[in-house]
């Protein structure tokens, strides 16, 4: 049935403040999700007071400033530091996105940082983005075709090829993904945003020869139909995709094919 | 306890292959929604104030009587495949699911049959 209340293992406590220590010019104050699973204590928020003047610009640096500097069993992942890679999203200010692109100086008050919504946390700010990954395999992110491959590539012309524009993007960080309350209400049986822009990027790519039975695989009121265009998903996409615009064109595909 | 992998929880039953159907009816429903209930709020201002006899007058005319079932028909249809949406979302225990889906197509079909035979009667009436 639908739940109303969080469950008791859920409910964040107050944490640990660290200071900025003393000489602290410019200092802003991040307030991080910690929840360690072998404690078996409740998640907590601890506070960092940071002094920006001695911190790179984005959130990702204030955080491997809080590990480097001021606690070392602060779990998050991270990679590339430039977008590119996905790795470090989570939900900052109360929006999801990536911390290495995400300005401080775009934040009004406190930073806070919590890990991606509705998923089991492993530790801290790391979600386990397994269904996810599961959901993304199980829509056959490759190219199907019958015919031979041919000596060279499989030619594309310019109009065929821009329409991949807009979805060959994604780079798979799920900020999209678990924004949408959709996904947090099915997430087993709901694919979920990022999922069918994907699919979508292979429904349309004129080399597939897929095509039927893809569309086949999403006629379904839960694995489809569940987008109720809410649009959280466009809204939270740090590389500016439109999910709910991928979503939009399958749903009209299956219409069209009636 | 689940210990299937993620991939197998995630095909699960595998597709129902009729999605596609709900949403083009809820879309369809939709838009003829549109022109209908123009029609019934226009006519129902139209009349205002008049007696049980004007009324009656104006459902006895058969382009009116034809009109009218056709929204209350296509109302409940709307609501029921809208309602239907909405448990599916939110109703996660099989049992209450399939008993609420169920509860729900029987009320809107009772109150759109009603509603029907309502307006037969004083359309064709003494």
């Amino acid at each position: 049935m639908v739940e109303f209340t969080l469950p008791a293992n859920s409910k964040v406590g107050k944490g640990q403040t660290y200071g900025a220590g003393p000489g602290a010019t410019r200092v802003r104050r991040f307030r991080v999700y910690r929840y360690d699973p072998d404690s078996g204590e409740n998640p907590r928020l601890d506070t960092f007071d940071l002094d920006l003047d001695r911190c790179g610009p984005m959130v990702l640096d204030a955080l491997i400033k809080i590990k480097d500097e001021v606690d070392t069993t602060l779990a998050f992942r991270r990679s590339c530091r430039e977008g590119v890679c996905g790795s470090c999203a989570f939900n900052i200010d109360g929006t999801n996105t990536l911390a290495c692109i995400k300005p401080i100086a775009d934040i009004k008050g406190d930073v806070r940082i919590y890990p991606l919504p509705h998923l089991p946390v492993v530790k801290d700010l790391v979600a386990d983005l397994s269904l996810s990954y599961a959901q993304y395999a199980s829509v056959k992110p490759w190219m199907q075709a019958d015919t031979p491959p041919p000596t060279h590539e499989r030619l594309q012309s310019p109009e065929e090829r821009a329409k991949l524009d807009g979805l060959w993007e994604c780079i798979l960080c799920f900020c999209c993904q678990t924004s949408c309350p959709s996904y947090w209400w099915n997430p087993e049986r709901y694919l979920g945003p990022a999922v069918l822009l994907q699919a979508h990027r292979w429904i349309v790519d004129s080399r597939d020869e897929a095509t039927g039975q893809r569309l086949d695989e999403l006629d379904d009121s839960f694995k489809l139909y569940r987008c109720h265009t809410i649009m959280n998903c466009t809204n939270a996409c740090p590389k500016g995709l439109n999910p709910g615009k991928a979503i939009g064109e399958i749903k009209s595909a299956l219409a069209r094919r009636r | 306890m689940d210990m299937r992998s993620p991939l197998g929880r995630v095909r699960g039953l595998g597709s129902t292959k009729d999605g596609v159907a709900h949403w083009w009816a809820q879309r369809v429903t939709a838009v003829a929604l549109v022109p209908l209930t123009l029609w019934f709020v226009v006519s129902v201002v139209s009349l205002v104030g008049a007696d049980y006899a004007a009324y009656k007058a104006w459902v006895g005319i058969q382009g009116n009587v034809v009109l009218l079932v056709l929204l209350i028909v296509t109302l409940f249809h709307h609501t029921q495949l809208g309602l239907q949406v909405i448990i599916e979302d939110y109703v996660h225990g099989e049992a209450a699911k399939v008993a609420s889906l169920m509860a729900i197509k029987f009320t809107v079909v009772l109150l759109g049959a009603s509603c029907v035979l309502a307006v037969l009667r004083v359309s064709f009436g003494t």
